[in-house]
């Protein structure tokens, strides 16, 4: 294989991985890494570094277009951004220092993980909490525009919040992905933000986060320009493509097949990771 | 009073087109790098099997630049991958004003330790590695 067909195949996988990735919401960084290394052979740290600079690019393309319909927070996201870009900085200093084994065990586990987690449903409940005192001085609580006008939000536990961004973020700057699932999981989960606006603002959150850590890997040399064309340019292609057909395509399915996909690589890693053959 | 021509949704429509047209300038770059590449490279055999790591010319900003200037194709690859990563950096940086404008010195703070860690990471997170 020379290189101009190494760069067409890899095109197509980030592709692929891109409007998967967003059809169903799960971000298209978690399969590249996975994608690159176990079918490509690439070495991960190649592999990281290239997911990393797409991830950015499909965030900032898809950010622009959330920001404008008003359901994303710029303050809760910026306010959580101090968590995400330490959490970055810290995660990408600790890829030198642990094996790449060790990332590829990790790196399994959040597979399985977030494809166990886009599996379970989703509670509603505590919805209605009183404002806390805490996200009041900090202006986080907010509203977005709703089928019966616009509805008013008010955010909870902001410390587990925060903590759970810091541990985010390192997990994107440590594996390379945009950690969206983690980011939701803070927001929705813990700080009762509405499912709406913790999806798109997590959206705006990743390509800062991504950034964080890009920096340190650049500076490492572990961003290669002829893997990171081709991945960053079919990533792009793809999630564009998936957010224009978004409205009209059947993602339930779609869901139960790409979680299923992701617990299997998430399998691969795990394997590949304790036998030493990564 | 001026301050209240900067709403939140201006700013976020400005922020909306910078990141555009970020991504869409480094999409671009990378596109004519990558073809430069490709037909200077495109019947060599890719070895990423094994890591060596970059050379500096395409690790550090100024080696990209001098690189990219030469014309060389992986270096201009690499100077759109620069401005991708810098395109975040510069919303960052555009929110601080927009703070300030609408008077929120509160979220000019925090925005501004944001962009002392992003800064960090690009400029001097090598001197520590």
């Amino acid at each position: 294989m020379n290189v101009l067909e190494f760069a067409a195949l890899v095109g197509i996988g980030s592709f692929l991985a891109g409007l998967l990735g967003s059809l169903t919401g799960l971000g298209g960084g978690v399969v590249l890494v996975p994608l690159l290394t176990i079918f490509f052979k690439v070495d991960i740290r190649y592999a990281i570094g290239a997911s990393l600079v797409s991830v950015i690019a499909t965030s900032s393309g898809a950010a622009a277009a959330y920001v404008k319909e008003g359901f994303s927070n710029i303050r809760i996201g910026m306010f959580l951004e101090i968590a995400t870009t330490m959490g970055a900085v810290c995660g990408a200093f600790l890829a030198a220092k642990v094996s790449t084994a060790a990332i590829a065990v990790i790196f399994g586990v959040v597979l399985v993980y977030s494809a166990y987690l886009s599996r379970k449903p989703r509670s509603q409940a505590d919805r209605d909490a009183p404002p806390d005192p805490l996200a009041t001085h900090l202006r986080l609580n907010g509203s977005f525009p709703d089928a019966g006008g616009v509805r008013h939000y008010n955010v909870q536990h902001v410390p587990a919040g925060f903590g759970l961004m810091f541990g985010a973020g390192a997990l994107s700057g440590l594996l390379g992905i945009g950690s969206g699932a983690v980011k939701v999981l803070a927001m929705d989960q813990a700080m009762k933000i509405p499912f709406k606006v913790s999806t798109t603002t997590s959206n705006f959150m990743i390509g800062v986060t991504a950034a964080a850590s890009a920096g340190v890997y650049l500076k490492r040399g572990y961003i290669d320009p002829g893997l990171a064309m081709p991945v960053m340019l079919g990533v792009l292609a793809g999630s564009m493509w998936g957010t224009r057909i978004l409205v009209k395509a059947e993602t339930r399915w779609l869901r139960i097949v790409f979680s299923v996909v992701i617990a299997l690589l998430g399998v691969q890693m795990l394997l590949k990771g304790f036998f030493g053959t990564i | 009073m001026t301050r209240a021509n900067w709403t939140d949704e201006k700013v976020e429509t400005i922020i909306g087109n910078l990141l555009i047209v970020g991504v869409v300038l480094s999409a671009a770059i990378v596109l004519v790098g990558g073809i430069i590449y490709l037909i200077h490279f495109g019947y060599a055999t890719p070895a990423y099997s094994v890591f060596r790591g970059e050379p500096d010319t395409l690790k550090s900003i100024r080696g990209i630049l001098r690189y990219a200037f030469a014309l060389h194709g992986r270096g201009i690859i690499q100077l759109g991958l620069l401005i991708l990563i810098a395109t975040p950096v510069a919303r960052v940086a555009f929110s601080i004003v927009g703070f300030a404008a609408e008077g929120d010195r509160m979220y000019v703070v925090f925005t501004s330790i944001v962009l002392l860690i992003l800064l960090y990471s690009l400029f001097w997170s090598s001197s520590i590695a």
